[in-house]
């Protein structure tokens, strides 16, 4: 029996039909396309009326079949298919055809356009009629959440899902939770001291019953898919006994090797072999660097061994991997920052006194090297004049196209310390000051009272070359002034580089362990940049501040919370729907010839010694269809993307294009075959 | 008619994740880019079937766009390799059968990219153009000879029947 | 007699652009050729009876119960009997691959008319033709016209020139396979119209070699390799088109240690037979590196159409190679465009 199928054709308001001639390719479609029984445009589809529209004819034509020709599917699928649902038609019934993202907006010619549109429609309308209807499959979700990064964003996420009575997992790659917040002395535009503010949630965590916390450990694999999501875990080996230390410290205290912290000190101070990152550190349990200890450098020392009152030191200990399954990931793996030597004019390394923005947090912090003494790297010259330069690697073409959007106001803050704690005269080189959040600017007003310089200009060199005698032992930081439109020389003491905030250099390799994408930069993708900032296009895994881009503590904090609340969601209502779009082989077909074995990364596709046949099964399939077109004998089958379905809309979308005809059908009443 | 510009027609299969979503970005920013692409979506590159590509040639496409994710970065993990593969194999094939090689173009675009779908659409567009029409069909035309044979047998066997034996 | 030649259906074969070999394997079902006299009456088969096409053009339409067509069509002759005997069957079978997908015939299809005579009258090493004489299909006589056959550039299907009911596979469909056809013909348990007469699955359905996950770094020419016999030979790196081509023969070549080559054609709904053995080959090189997946393609598989395609190419979407003249050829663009 032949299909009937609904058109509807959207002007969304202008943005459609200001490009399209909608009236034309409605009439147009319903006039000359075969099994449309109901063609129609319409000012705004996705609204009440415009679903409504659907449903009454659906209803009353008998609709057996809908094409909506509106905007991107990634948008309104679902309304629509819910629409159908509602009128008693199967959403995947449904079709919509993209005339608006791939059509009216992209296209300034309106005959074209239109053309453009009817291909479209026409593509559409002869696939839905071989659609066919699919049952969404519903799977239960587990109400543990695995949270990968303990910064900030990572934290909070925890606790707001640990307040709520579910079970949480959090890995993070350091010895202690606490991430970048913990470096930083002060934060902006408040000025409360970050550790004050920070660590009480740490100790939160560390001690919160719901949460599993598993520090100096790494994410190794995860299979699984939305609801249940298995998860191995490479708990690194401490040597040093979890549950048997007790903090006491005397390991660290005794160790007679000491090495440069690079990590939490970045390179500012020095920590020893068996460490803990920092003295709020959660947990508190030291872990060995076997790189720097004597021990495992020539098999001597163990005076931790021997003076540890619990016995906890364990030199033998090994990896351990760790198998969770959760229901939900959220990614919080954070940031690095940019490796200021890669511009080399500006000194860094080379340069003693130039500083990165991170080194200098340390400088400033009382728990820091020197006790928040700012000085020189001689460690007693108390600087008279310090630079802030500002986009270190970012907004720069050369290496990260991208604002990093916190530095303006990190520089302002650290501007402030520096006037705060010493009488240095401050300088700001600055492209475009950033001050766009609540109290940013009024942060920036009062810099501006407390006499810091500003120079509008992308600073060229940082130099210790003098050319005047004023200049004899100085930086000079070469800098155009853009107000006053002359280049310029300040010489100062002391260089800050507000280096940009870069994505983990492992966040891609991160990201496909999950399965997520980054973007070029390297920041996971959202799923919908406006109105889907938390989750990604992989369902149940959800992304948490700088991740996914550079963002500032309230703005983490605020995505980490968000996060949370859409994990909350799904556990709350424990069941959660899968699209049914999933690959199937027909085993009286399969003749085993193991093409398709090796197709799968969710290992989805089993053979059956036995029967020798292969089987897709159907919980691990995520629906890609790559196992389809691999298929020899052609008798694996992919739901909603069918072979069928797809020829079909190749037919359509090439309506007007010059089609073979054949003499079967072409010749059959001109050419005449002798009659008797 | 035949002074008239000729516009390709081209049939885009775009993965849901990656250059589906390129395609979109190049619509909410209004990047401008030709409109002979007629675009199918499909939920990976590694679905696209070398029969997609050869249905479209010979239904009349003179020209096919497979687009996905950047190598490294499906959705899918890797699924990407497997439409590289099938591509490179499906290219040797149709260079074998005469097909012009820029009539069918592999493209990978990020969800983020669309500049690069947009100008990647361009040229393709532009080496079409300049290849000229594919009207494939064409190529089964016999020419009038055909017609003319078949009814001279027509003919020739009533003419012959006509005798009586 | 009489009463059994009143029920006796009535058979018809014919042969168009093929070899032969199917006549041959109907023949090979041996005495069986008895009971195929006993239910039917041949009543039209010029390869094995005399017979005449007036004969046939006398015929009322549909007198023929069942009439077996081998060979594509290639000429005018055999279109015109094509559709002639179409018209005069209620049931026409494709038969065997010429007829299906073109087989080795339609391998022609990579050149034109022009080219083969080119070739066949011209550049073979027997030929001596300094005046370039080349078949004409009208000579003027003076009693009038004669003609041949009008050679066509594109060898077609018989399908893709007359609508088919049934389809035999194979090159040549293997005898127990049409004695099989026969015997459903006979009982009236046809398949429903449009059907191919076959397995449903491929070939490594019936070949007994062991088949583990596929990972391939080099294809490999049979010349190349002295094969193990016990493992699947696309795993040694044979192009072995088995997993492709429909089951039917009993996996006869992989048998004696030869890849499958494809004679059965594709699968049951498969509409390009040389698009599935591409992807599927392709899915399983073993590389990510964009060189090397041409390199291992090129190096290893030299003639891509002839591989693909050696049987089916004349029905595949693309049917033939690009001809030069396809874009001046036949209606105009203008014209498709008002459509």
């Amino acid at each position: 029996m032949a299909e009937k199928v609904g058109v509807y054709v959207c002007h969304c308001g202008s943005n459609i039909a200001g490009k399209v001639d909608v009236e034309d390719v409605a009439k147009w479609a319903g006039e000359n396309v075969k099994d449309v029984a109901v063609s129609r445009d319409y000012k705004f589809m996705c609204s009440s009326l415009g679903q409504k529209l659907v449903e009454d004819d659906i209803k009353e034509h008998g609709l057996t079949r809908v094409v909506v020709a509106a905007c991107s599917p990634h948008l309104h699928e679902k309304t629509f298919r819910r629409a159908c649902s509602n009128a008693g038609l199967n959403p995947y019934l449904m079709e919509m055809t993209n005339i608006r993202e791939h059509c009216s907006w992209v296209h300034k010619d309106r005959a074209a356009a239109t053309e453009k549109a009817r291909a479209l429609v026409s593509a559409s309308i002869e696939r839905v009629k071989f659609q066919e209807p699919l049952e969404p499959m519903f799977v239960d979700v587990n109400r543990a959440t695995l949270v990968i990064g303990g910064g900030i964003a990572g934290l909070q996420a925890t606790l707001e899902l640990a307040d709520a009575g579910y079970p949480v997992y959090l890995v993070e790659r350091q010895p202690s939770i606490g991430g970048h917040m913990a470096q930083f002395d002060k934060t902006f535009p408040t000025l409360d001291c970050s550790a004050c503010i920070l660590t009480p949630k740490m100790s939160e965590v560390g001690q919160h019953e719901n949460v599993t916390l598993l520090t100096y450990a790494e994410l190794e694999e995860v299979s699984g898919s939305v609801g249940s999501f298995k998860v191995k875990i490479r708990q690194k080996a401490r040597h040093v006994v979890f549950d048997d230390c007790t903090g006491c410290g005397i390991c660290v205290e005794k160790c007679p090797r000491k090495v440069l912290d690079t990590e939490f000190e970045a390179g500012m101070g020095n920590r020893k072999a068996i460490y803990m990152p920092f003295p709020q550190a959660v947990p508190r349990v030291p872990v060995i660097d076997t790189e720097s200890c004597i021990w495992f450098e020539r098999q001597k020392c163990r005076a931790c061994e021997k003076l540890c009152p619990t016995n906890a030191i364990d030199f033998d200990q090994q990896d351990e991997l760790i198998d969770i399954e959760v229901g939900n990931i959220i990614m919080a793996t954070g940031w690095e920052p940019f490796d200021t030597r890669k511009i080399p004019q500006y000194g860094y390394g080379r340069l003693a006194n130039v500083y990165t923005s991170l080194e200098f947090e340390r400088l400033c912090n009382a728990a820091g090297p020197t006790n928040g003494k700012i000085v020189l790297r001689d460690g007693k010259t108390e600087p008279k004049s310090v630079a802030i330069v500002h986009c270190v690697g970012s907004r720069d073409e050369r290496h990260n196209p991208y604002c990093s959007g916190v530095c303006c106001m990190a520089a302002l803050k650290l501007g402030h310390l520096v006037v705060e704690k010493t009488d240095a005269e401050v300088y700001s080189f600055y492209i475009d000051m950033r001050t766009n959040q609540k109290n940013y600017e009024e942060f920036y007003q009062r810099l501006l009272g407390e006499g810091m310089r500003f120079v509008r200009g992308k600073v060229a060199e940082v130099t210790d070359a003098a050319r005047k005698p004023s200049e004899q032992g100085k930086l000079i930081v070469q800098c155009e002034d853009t107000l006053v439109g002359r280049q310029q020389r300040y010489p100062v003491d002391m260089v800050i580089l507000m280096g940009a905030i870069e994505p983990q250099r492992d966040a891609r390799e991160m990201g496909l362990k999950c399965g997520i994408s980054c973007s070029m930069d390297g920041w996971y993708t959202e799923r919908h940049p406006k109105l889907d900032p938390v989750a990604t296009m992989t369902d149940g895994i959800f992304v948490a501040g700088t991740c996914q881009g550079p963002k500032d503590i309230p703005a983490s904090v605020a995505q980490g919370a968000a996060a949370a609340a859409r994990v909350s969601g799904m556990i709350t209502k424990g069941k959660v729907m899968i699209e049914p779009i999933v690959a199937k082989i027909d085993e009286e077909g399969c003749s085993g010839c193991r093409i398709c074995n090796n197709m799968c990364p969710y290992n989805a596709i089993e053979y059956d010694a036995e029967a020798q046949v292969s089987r897709v099964i159907t919980a691990l399939c995520k629906g890609c269809g790559t196992c389809v077109s691999a298929c020899p004998a052609g008798v694996i089958s992919g739901a909603h993307f069918s072979d069928r379905q797809i020829f079909a809309q190749i037919q359509g979308a090439l309506w007007d294009a010059w089609q073979p005809q054949d003499a079967a059908s072409q010749d059959a009443e001109t050419v005449p075959v002798s009659a008797p | 008619m035949s002074e008239q510009k000729f516009e390709p027609k081209i049939v885009g299969f775009l993965c849901n994740w990656c250059s589906y979503r390129a395609a979109d970005l190049a619509g909410s920013a209004r990047i401008q880019h030709a409109p002979n692409v007629r675009i199918i979506r499909v939920m990976c590159s590694g679905r696209v079937d070398p029969s997609f590509v050869l249905k479209a040639l010979a239904m009349g496409a003179d020209g096919v766009m497979i687009a996905g994710c950047h190598p490294g970065e499906c959705h899918y993990l890797e699924q990407n390799y497997k439409a590289m593969r099938r591509f490179g194999m499906l290219q040797h094939t149709l260079r074998g059968l005469g097909v012009e090689e820029k009539r069918v173009q592999l493209v990978w675009a990020s969800a983020a990219e669309g500049q690069r779908l947009a100008e990647a659409i361009d040229q393709l567009v532009a080496d079409v153009r300049e290849l000229g029409p594919l009207h494939w069909a064409g190529n089964w035309e016999e020419n009038g000879e055909r017609l003319q044979a078949l009814e001279d047998i027509v003919h020739e066997h009533q003419e012959a029947m006509e005798v009586t034996a | 007699m009489s009463e059994a030649a009143a029920t006796k259906g009535k058979l018809a074969i014919y042969w168009a652009a093929s070899c032969g070999g199917c006549e041959i394997s109907l023949l090979g079902i041996d005495t069986k050729i008895l009971d195929v006299a006993e239910a039917f009456d041949v009543v039209f088969c010029p390869c094995i009876a005399d017979g005449k096409v007036r004969d046939v053009e006398k015929m009322q339409d549909g007198e023929i119960d069942v009439c077996l067509f081998n060979g594509g069509i290639r000429t005018s002759e055999q279109e015109y009997m094509a559709r002639l005997m179409r018209k005069k069957s209620k049931v026409l079978i494709a038969f065997g691959s010429c007829a299906s997908e073109g087989c080795i015939p339609g391998l022609g299809n990579l050149h034109n008319r022009e080219t083969i005579f080119e070739d066949s009258y011209q550049e073979t090493a027997s030929t001596d033709n300094p005046q370039r004489v080349r078949p004409q299909s009208v000579t003027e006589v003076d009693e009038g016209k004669l003609h041949l056959p009008v050679f066509y550039d594109t060898l077609k299907t018989l399908d893709q020139t007359v609508p088919v009911d049934y389809y035999l596979p194979g090159c040549p469909p293997e005898s127990p396979r049409i004695w099989e056809a026969i015997e459903a013909i006979v009982a009236g348990k046809l398949p429903p119209p449009g059907a191919v007469i076959g397995e449903h699955t491929t070939v490594c359905d019936t070949c007994p070699r062991t088949r583990d996950e596929k990972k391939i770094k080099a294809f490999k020419r049979t010349w190349e390799v002295l094969p193990d016999e016990e493992t699947c030979l696309l795993e040694q790196g044979l192009v072995c088109c088995g997993p492709a081509t429909r089951a039917g023969c009993g996996a006869l070549c992989p048998a004696v240690n030869s890849p499958c080559i494809g004679c059965y054609g594709p699968n049951q709904g498969v509409e390009d037979y040389g698009a599935r053995l591409m992807s599927a080959l392709a899915s399983v090189i073993d590389s990510e590196d964009p060189e090397e997946i041409d390199q291992i393609i090129e190096q290893g598989i030299p003639d891509p159409v002839g591989t693909f395609y050696r049987f089916s190419l004349a029905a595949s979407h693309l049917r033939r190679s690009k001809r030069e003249v396809a874009a001046g050829n036949g209606p105009s663009a203008a014209a498709a465009d008002v459509r």
